[in-house]
Order: structure tokens, then sequence, then C-alpha cells
């Protein structure tokens, strides 16, 4: 054995607990990094100047009074949907079917807005919207639920499923609901009279919604980190067998957990339907119950978190449109940018949980003495 | 000592986790032709230092020699490269493969089972291994398969072997037959490294003794000059008494009685077959028996987890007699009769504790419901967390580290501390010092003693049956789900206890090892009561 001496060129270490402000610290430092990264790229692939590309994404996204209520609706709507998926993944129960459970959410509330508009006073639609969206939206999340409580079935799979059945049903009232005849669409449900639109408060049709979702958004943290039912969440989640052990009934809390992330998903349809776009299209949830997956991880589940999560994924969002329309530049790119810090901030943790130890100068070489 | 060079050399070697100093500076040699014998309590970093000697983890600092040369050990490969074969405390091994099939599995030479089984048969052969090597695992016994394992690494020519506390799962017997073959390998010129904390295995066996203290090298010392109390003090630190303390039952009564209990698995594998007993008050109940002879379901019964066969009965009695049927209730009926039942499972982080939780989220698992509020209360928790935390002397960096993050015998101690300030009428344990240093398992010990003597039915599931015969007022032995006997703890015998786990009755020895493929013996005691 005449081989030299060598040792791996780095090895990971987990390292303790760190405190609060370096893993801020970490993070910030990760947002700067991705901001110079992308700024190269800018510069590389399009000649353009970084800084004005960025001062672009910022007016795009709070430019004017009207592009900043966009925003904060836009970070509602993402965000109650975001809290809706959270009990289930702090239940590990992977709740892939916001999206069809807002879905369903935005149907019951068209149908009472069509069906009940000349038979009931509007205060009676809005209850009985508010109603049937949540029932609509849980008995979405409710059929997964009871097959993983009683047969233990897949429930990521399951969940997906579920979307594409939403969708085709909201396709098929589309047509049947259509508006004008012919058109294959529903177009604005109650135009002139506006029964069952929520109300506008404060004279800012956004407002209400934000103020909703603020609510929930409360509600939400204290029910995960405070009540009885959060704590059984949280033991069903982190091991089954414990909570058999301390009689937690499993089945009854996936299924009760269901319940309330998909209901708050129907109420998030509502929210949509009803409060602010007054129509029913398939791609009226617009992919939010997916991006949600991501909001709730990125926060650790913590829905005060979440506000700052789903804050940065909008702002990259709409920022990134106004880029591609003022540069001329594909959307793609955006998205390039986008990727990227997103990458950075993910990346970002592992650098909180380990520490990376490279190899140091050959250290002289100790005698071996027998 | 001649100069010999050592087979393997450990030059100041240095390994941190975070900011845990696992290895602090740690020198051992090992020769051919030796047993080493490494001690140390828990977390003393025995297992770490194996594990950078078999290329799991790497040195932050320090050097290895292999026979005089300063080696890198990267990789696992690397490590057997280097004749060092590890035989892990669990074991890695393919099922529904034979023996021989497991043995070649991995080597990258060509494949032909006629040559490979010859040279298994030569090994067993050499070393007195009784192994058929067209067996398959999952017919084998424990025993069985750790032959198989070091059977491995012999066969891919390693002649440093380390055996990470390999007779934790074995009987004494097959304890016996282990060590005449580590012998036999000494005796053949390997160089062998066996970790353990039970003393009288170190003076049956070893040549020397390394000892090892919160990852500090303390010392070496030769076995024939040492005495287990010595060993003892350089493990620890300080003298300890090796005494558990066992007192008369204060005026026994029955608590639970468990008749005609018959479990099955959900294939329909007979688990416990047909077994009464009486665990009483103010006593301790030993249950012995191979690992999986039914421990798991007897408890788990009782505790209201286990699905039981039509015809068994488990009573609870109450000091004025009347009589409560647990069979079919869930934990929490159980806990709603007022039935003041605890259970600390095998499983502490997997069933008894939430490893995520922090220590006082973890002290309301069982009591989270009380009161009508929908939310819950922390403070009552919090002060348990405390007094619990005071009172065992766990040690933990604060009240809202996640268990998890606690070593093992903290985290027996909390989940220990919680099952008992319920103030239980009953109270099962499972392994409860398995995995435990000599302080931490003599602190449980007590702590169980002191609920024997408030006049609490303890049932201890146990594996090392020193212990069982000093701690336990009776011993009821298991047999693959049948009761092999009950003995009284006073006066008895390790060897038949040893006897009657592998075989109901433990009547004739020369038989005993077939047992686990032939348990559907009829005859043989289960009447003892």
């Amino acid at each position: 054995m005449n081989e030299k001496k060598r040792e791996p060129l780095l090895h990971i270490s987990k390292r303790p607990e760190m405190p609060w402000y370096y893993i801020w610290g970490v993070r910030i430092i990760s947002v700067v990094l991705a901001l110079l990264v992308c700024s190269v790229i800018c510069v590389v692939m399009t000649g353009e100047n970084p800084l004005s590309i960025y001062s672009t994404m910022i007016k795009g996204a709070f430019g004017s009074p009207r592009k900043t209520w966009v925003t904060f609706q836009d970070v509602a709507m993402l965000l109650i949907i975001s809290l809706a998926v959270t009990p289930a993944f702090k239940m590990k129960f992977w709740n892939l079917g916001g999206e069809g459970q807002a879905l369903m959410g935005c149907l019951a509330s068209a149908a009472c807005m069509i069906l009940l508009r000349d038979v009931l006073p509007n205060w009676a639609i809005i209850l009985c919207m508010i109603v049937a969206s949540t029932l609509a939206g849980a008995l979405w999340g409710l059929i997964p639920a009871v097959f993983k409580a009683k047969w233990n079935t897949n429930e990521t799979l399951f969940t997906l499923m579920m979307n594409y059945v939403a969708t085709q049903l909201v396709a098929y009232f589309c047509i049947f609901w259509e508006s004008p005849k012919g058109s294959g669409k529903i177009g604005i449900i109650n135009q002139s009279s506006e029964i069952g639109w929520l109300p506008v408060i404060g004279g800012q049709r956004y407002l209400l919604n934000i103020l909703v979702v603020a609510v929930i958004c409360v509600l939400m943290y204290l029910y995960l980190y405070y009540s009885k039912q959060g704590y059984e969440i949280s033991v069903v989640g982190e091991s089954q067998r414990t909570a058999q052990y301390v009689g937690i009934k499993v089945e009854k809390v996936i299924i009760r957990t269901m319940l309330i992330s998909s209901g708050i998903c129907g109420i998030a349809g509502m929210l949509l339907t009803a409060g602010t776009n007054h129509t029913l299209t398939t791609t009226l949830v617009d992919g939010r119950g997916f991006t949600a997956v991501m909001v709730s991880w990125l926060a650790k589940f913590n829905p005060l978190f979440m506000i700052l999560t789903s804050l940065l994924l909008v702002f990259l969002d709409r920022g990134a449109g106004d880029i591609s329309s003022k540069f001329g530049l594909n959307k793609s790119f955006s998205d390039i940018l986008t990727g990227v810090i997103l990458f950075f901030i993910i990346g970002s943790e592992f650098f909180i949980t380990y520490k990376i130890h490279l190899r140091k100068r050959a250290a002289k070489e100790v005698q071996l003495h027998v | 000592m001649e100069k010999r060079t050592a087979a393997v050399s450990v030059r100041n070697v240095t390994k941190r986790f975070g900011p845990v100093l696992a290895n602090d500076k740690v020198c051992l040699d090992v020769y051919r032709g030796e047993i080493l014998a490494l001690l140390g309590e828990n977390g003393s970093g025995k297992t770490t230092l194996m594990n950078m000697l078999s290329g799991i983890y790497f040195p932050d600092e320090g050097e290895i020699f292999i026979n005089g040369k300063p080696v890198s050990i990267t990789s696992p490969k690397e490590s057997f490269r280097l004749g060092i074969g590890m035989i892990h405390q669990h074991f890695k091994l393919v099922d529904v493969f034979t023996a021989a099939e497991n043995i070649v599995l991995g080597l990258e030479e060509k494949l032909d089972m006629k040559t490979a089984i010859k040279k298994i048969q030569k090994i067993c052969d050499d070393y007195g291994f009784d192994v058929d090597p067209k067996q398959k695992i999952y017919n084998m016994s424990v025993s069985q398969k750790q032959t198989i394992e070091i059977i491995k690494v012999l066969y891919r020519g390693a002649d440093i072997l380390i055996l990470d506390e390999p007779t934790a799962v074995l009987t004494p017997q097959e304890t016996d037959k282990l060590f005449a073959i580590l012998s036999n390998m000494r005796n053949a010129g390997k160089a062998i490294i066996i970790i353990t904390h039970k003393m009288h295995e170190v003076q049956a066996i070893s040549d020397r003794v390394a000892v090892l203290r919160k990852g500090q090298y303390i010392g070496e010392v030769k076995t024939a000059t040492t005495t287990a109390q010595e060993l003892t003090d350089m493990m620890v630190g300080h003298s300890v008494s090796l005494n558990i303390e066992r007192s008369e039952p204060v005026n026994p009564r029955p608590r639970i009685e468990v008749k005609n209990l018959t479990v099955k698995d959900e294939e329909g594998t007979v688990k416990l077959d047909n077994i009464s007993f009486t665990a009483n008050t103010g006593e301790i109940l030993g249950i012995a028996g191979i690992a999986g002879s039914g421990q798991k379901e007897l408890l788990e019964a009782i505790a209201g987890l286990q699905v039981v066969e039509p015809g068994s009965s488990i009573a609870y009695i109450e000091d004025d007699g009347t009589r409560d049927e647990l069979i079919g209730k869930d934990p929490l009926a159980i806990q709603d009769m007022g039935v003041s039942l605890s259970f600390v499972p095998e499983d502490r982080l997997g069933m008894g504790l939430v490893g995520n939780m922090d220590l006082s989220d973890n002290m309301m698992l069982r009591t989270f419901r009380r009161g009508k509020s929908f939310f819950t209360d922390r403070k009552r928790p919090r002060k348990i967390a405390e007094d619990v935390v005071k009172d065992l002397e766990v040690s933990t960096p604060s009240l809202n580290t996640p268990v998890r993050r606690l070593s093992g015998g903290n985290v027996q101690k909390v989940l220990v501390g919680r099952e008992i300030t319920s103030a239980p009428k009953v109270l099962l344990t499972a392994y409860a010092v398995r995995g435990l240093d000599i302080n931490s398992s003599y602190t449980i010990y007590n702590l169980i003693n002191d609920q024997k003597k408030q006049g609490v039915a303890v049932v201890y599931v146990g594996e090392d049956l020193d212990v069982l015969i000093e701690l336990c007022d009776w011993i009821l032995v298991l047999c693959g789900g049948k009761v092999s006997g009950i003995i009284s703890g006073r006066g008895a015998d390790k060897q038949e206890i040893g006897l009657m786990m592998t075989r109901v009755g433990g009547l004739a020895p020369e038989q005993a090892m077939d047992v686990l493929r032939n348990q559907q013996i009829q005859e043989g005691g289960q009447d003892h009561e």
C-alpha cells in the first residue's frame, strides 16, 4: 500500500441550531446573491441595465395605487389557498387538490348567483353562496380524505386527479349556463343587477377580500399553534403511532382536517367568483392551488410567514410580467429570473442546516511511534 | 508488550457533530491475535470511532494507521479494501435471498455460486460456524443472521473485525457460541474489536479493554488484571454501586388478570398463544424472551392498542375488587374509565414521544384534552416539564428543545417522567433501559422501584437477564408467543431462563437451538401459575 494519504476535497457536517440573526443573515445574503446573478444574466443575454430592469419590476408591482391594489389582491388570493392547504400539510397529508377545491367553490357561487337570482333576496343569496361554496370545496376534500382514512389510498394522486374532475365539471357548466347563447362562456354574471356580488367596502373593490384573508390568516395561526385540534394535527403528522398511543382517533383527525382545508379552498373560490371576477371559467384559480404548495413550504407551514412568501412570489410574478412588456422580452425571461431567485432562497436553507469543510493544507505527517 | 506493529492504530482522532465533540483526540491500538473490548457508556463515542474506521464518517483531525501505514478511509469500500469489516447492530441482509447470495452480494467479481459456496463452507469449517449457505434469510433466527454478517466480512478477506454490541440480541447460549467463534478467529490471527457495555462479557472474551468516556480516551487495561468495578468506575468517571435494590412486596393483590390472551397479526400469524398470568400490586413482573416473542403485542394488548382474538380477557381489578374488562377499549376509553395505566413503549421517539416537539409539548400528549376550552393549556405541561427535568436530572439546553435532539438516556427520562407523573396504578415498560448508560439505567431502575413501593403493578419487559433476575419479583418467560414458565425472580438461574426462552418449558437443552423453526411443540409446561 503505497498510496498517498488523501483527504476528501470537502465534507459536510450538520450545524447546531443557529441563532435567528444568523439564519436571516444567510437568507438576505442569498437574495442579494440571487439579484447579482440575475443582473449578470440580464447584461449577458439582453444588454439591458439590470438596475432599470429591477426598478421596472418594482414599478410593475407597486407602480401605481391600482397596481398596488391588484398586487395585494393577488397576494390575498394566493395566501388564502396556501393557508387552506397548510393544516393538511402539517398532518403530512399532501393535499395537491387546492386548485380543484377552490374551483368547486367558484362553481357553487356561480350556481347560487345564476339559479337563485330571481328567487331570493340578495343577502340570502350571499349567505347561500358562503355555505354552498364551503360545502362544495369540502366535498372535494372529503372524498380523498375518507379514502385515505379508511383504506390508506395515496392522497397525493387522489387530490391531484380530483382537480381534473373539477375542471371538467366547470367546463360543462360554462357551456350549460353560457351567456350570450352560443358564446360557450359565461361572461360577467348579473352584470347590471349585481345580484350575488360581494359588497364593495371603502370604495375599494379588493379591500373586502384582503380583510377576509387577513382574518383567516390570524385564525389559522391560532388554530394551528394554540388549539387542541391543531395540537392533534401536529401529533398525527409527526407519528400516527404516537397518536394512537395517546388515544387520538387518527381517521377522525384526517377527515376533520381535510374538511377544514378544502372548505377554506371553497371560500377562496367564492371570493374569486363573487368578490372580484364575477364570472366562472376553468382557469379562474390560475394555478394558485399549486403555487400555494410552495408558499406553504417556504414559510415552513407558519401562517404568518406565509404573508411574506406569498408576497414574494406574487411580486416576482407581477414584476416579471412588466419587464417582458417594457423591454420587449419574452415572458420566459422573467420566469428565468424568478427561477434563479427561488433557487437561491431555497438553496440557502442548506447553508443554515449544514456546514461545509474544505480540505485544509496538507497537515504535516505525524510520525507513528510504536 | 513486545514491539509489534498494530493492525489498527488511531492517533489523536477528533470528530465533531456541530457543537458535540464525539471523539476528542482519541488514540487506540489493536494488534493481531487479540480481542480488544471497547467499553464506554452511550454517547461516549464508541460507535463514532468505529464508523470512522469503517469509512462512514471522516475524522476532522488526527490520523489512522493500518499495519503501520497512514491511511485515509474515505468510504466503506476503501475500508473493506484495507481489510476492515464491521458487523453492525442492525443487520443489512436481503430477506428473500439465501445466505450465500447475501454473502456475495455487491462483490465485483464473476458470480459463481458453486465456488462461493465452497469458499463459504471453508470459512465455516475454519472457525466453527454452523450455517447452511442455501438457507433463506427470512427463515433464520437473529443469531444465524448475525453469523451471516460475520461470514460476509470474512469472505471479503477482512482481518480486522469490528462488532458493534453483538450480544444485545442474543440469548446466553447464543452468546457463548459467538464467543467461541471469536476465540477461534483470534487464534487465527485476526484483530477483533468488540463494542459492548456488558461487564461480564468483557471479562469473558477480551484480552484488553479500552475505555472511552464522553468522547475522550480514558485508558486501557489488561482484562486479566482488572475487575468489573474498576472498569465501571473508569467508564462512569466516579464510583457507582452495581447492585439493584429489590424490596419485599408489600401486601400484593391482583391488579391485571390476563386470561387466554391470543393475538394474531395481519397475516394471521399467531403472535401470542393463549397467554394467562396475573400482575400484582406492589410487584414487578419481568417478561423475558428472545426479541419478537410477543412482548410488544402483550403490552400493547393491555394498553388497548392491539386487536385480540375472541375469547381473550384482560381484567383490571380495582382496590375494592370490581373488575373491568379492558379488551375492546382504546387508550382513550381506558383513560375515561378511570384506569390509570402508564405505558413506556419500546419505540420512544416513534410512539411514546413526538421527536420534533419540545419537552413541554410532549408532556401534554396524554393530557391535552383536559378541560372544555378549545385551546390548549400550556402552563401545566410546562410546569410538569420543569419538574421532570429537575427531578430526573434531564440534561437539556432548554424546555423548548425538540426531544429528538436529546441523548437516548434523556429521552427516556422524559418519557418515563411523563408516564409516572400521572400517578399510575399499572406501569408497563418495554426495554426501559435499552441503549442507556449506567447512570441513566440506575435512575430508571430506581424510578421503577419507587413505583413498586407505591403499590403500582409494574410489568417490565427486559432483555438483560442479569437485570431481570436482580430487579423483578416474578419473571414470565415467553417463547414464540407462549408462556414458557413463570418463576420467582429470587434465586432464578440465568441458564435456566435462557433455555426457557428457546423452548417452551425449558426442557431438553440439547434441542434448544432448533426451536425457532419448530415452534409447534405441543408438550412442555404452560401451567406455572
